[in-house]
């Protein structure tokens, strides 16, 4: 992929790397949007939504509670969608090689927010005199910068996720040697089983939850059946 | 000099509506040593115009100086901090209280907002569009849903703490009180773990693709994966092993 073709997918990645923390954090950068509007940006909007889908259910692991550290899903929403918007339907590898790279994006991404956060903490440093005087300019142009560089950050993560990882995926689905039905099973047990965790660590606490569980699950093993 | 403001002076609709713009890049220069506290200052500063000199006067000065200070809460509901702050500023309380408000406010807020949103909400409205891609719907109508759904709780919530902080003041910790606070995470939580059974097998059956039935084998291993990552509980991510366990899959169907 050229830096033409990548442009408007980092373009993309920006403003939604912007939400995760900075502005406005309405969620468009939760994967199962992100990973949505990637693909619709290459044409195959379905394909974005399942991968976005998977990542969406992974993503349920790292809730941004106070300030705990955690992957980026914005742009690495952006980069899985694509990816895997990009590849010829039906071929085996693309789900999970698409769904590797977005994960690795995500954990890069994680670790450039603690870094831009650092950056800013030093750029607070150096401004705290005025600051401290209370100057409304030396509070405006941190707090400006601030957003500005976490939109750089989160376009320049994605372009370059796309840039490694649209090569590497298409190289690896190329090659890829497991069938499709194991390919897909073994993604899907996967998100299962980190939704199905993550779940357990946020809602153990409330009463008859196992119930309440088991009631949905009665009912969605009905509706199944029923198709 | 300007007078001060009269004790109750109320701020011009777009004053406020200034303050709720901005309540949105609250985290705008969030960082490790002041967390909030620059964009509590941000958010606060066009009310604090109001103060006697306007924005040339020492009182605005010290006032935004103060408020930019270290301050943590959860974004959402920091606008109950930043309304009731700026009430005392406009007020003239005397700083000293101010600061001790300033510290005693944080935790709960934290606490709280943490709770119902990012525990309680954020995952109830994933399982909601989760359970609608598995019933068959479009991408407009999952992520429509996912974001209209969200938001109109996110966007009531900054509206009501910020309303809430400007009209009490530092009466404000009573609101903290208000039944969806406190029973919300509960009723919330509750009504997840039931979409949450509804959504995991049609959203998965989904994905595994038509055609294709959820066989026994994925059933099982899933099952015994969620039991073992619950036993672990907080020693392990979840992400990190799927991660690890995805690059090993990856490379065996590479090199086989």
């Amino acid at each position: 992929m050229s830096l033409a073709q990548a442009l408007p997918i980092a373009l993309l990645g920006a403003l939604l790397g912007l939400d995760v923390v900075s502005f406005p954090q309405a969620m468009i950068s939760r994967p199962i949007v992100a990973a949505t509007l990637a693909g619709a940006f290459i044409g195959y909007p379905q394909a974005g939504l399942l991968i976005g889908v998977v990542l969406e259910l992974i993503a349920l692991d790292t809730l941004p509670f106070g300030a705990s550290r955690y992957p980026e899903w914005g742009s690495a929403g952006v980069v899985g969608g694509a990816l895997f918007a990009a590849q010829p339907p039906g071929m085996p590898g693309a789900l999970p090689a698409s769904l590797l790279a977005a994960l690795l994006t995500a954990s890069v991404s994680g670790w450039s927010m603690v870094t831009l956060r650092r950056i800013i903490a030093g750029r607070l440093e150096r401004t705290r005199d005025s600051i401290e005087a209370g100057s409304r300019d030396a509070l405006f142009s941190l707090h400006l910068s601030g957003m500005t560089m976490d939109m750089l950050r989160a376009g320049l993560v994605t372009m370059v996720g796309m840039i490694i990882f649209s090569p590497l995926v298409r190289a690896i689905v190329a090659i890829w040697g497991s069938e499709s039905a194991p390919s897909r099973a073994v993604v899907v047990v996967i998100a299962a089983i980190v939704a199905g965790g993550a779940l357990w660590k946020v809602f153990h606490s409330i009463r008859r939850v196992v119930w309440l569980f088991l009631a949905g699950l009665l009912a969605s093993t009905i509706l199944l059946a029923m198709t | 000099m300007t007078a001060p403001p009269a004790p109750g002076f109320s701020l011009p609709f777009r004053v406020k509506l200034a303050m709720y713009v901005r309540l949105f890049a609250l985290q705008g220069s969030w960082n490790y040593e002041t967390l909030l506290g620059t964009g509590v200052g941000f958010v606060m500063e066009p009310a604090l115009r109001y103060l006697p000199g306007g924005v040339d006067g020492p009182e605005y000065r010290a006032a935004l100086a103060r408020e930019s200070r270290y301050f943590n809460a959860h974004p959402y509901l920091a606008g109950v901090a930043v309304g009731a702050l700026t009430r005392a500023e406009l007020d003239g309380v005397d700083p000293v209280r101010i600061e001790r408000f300033r510290t005693a406010l944080a935790g709960p807020l934290g606490s709280v907002g943490d709770r119902l949103v990012w525990a309680s909400w954020l995952p109830f409205c994933s399982l909601v569009a989760l359970c609608v891609y598995g019933a068959g719907g479009s991408p407009v109508q999952v992520v429509g849903t996912f974001l209209l759904l969200y938001n109109v709780g996110h966007f009531l919530l900054r509206a009501w703490a910020l309303r809430i902080g400007l009209s009490r003041g530092l009466n404000v910790a009573s609101a903290l009180g208000n039944p969806v606070l406190r029973q919300g995470p509960h009723y919330i939580g509750s009504a997840a773990a039931v979409v949450a059974g509804l959504a995991l097998p049609l959203a998965l059956q989904r994905v595994v693709g038509p055609g294709r039935v959820l066989a026994g084998g994925i059933i099982i291993a899933a099952l015994l994966g969620i039991l073992l990552l619950a036993r672990l509980h907080e020693r392990a991510e979840g992400w990190r092993i799927a991660l690890g366990v995805l690059a090993i899959f990856v490379l065996y169907s590479v090199l086989t």
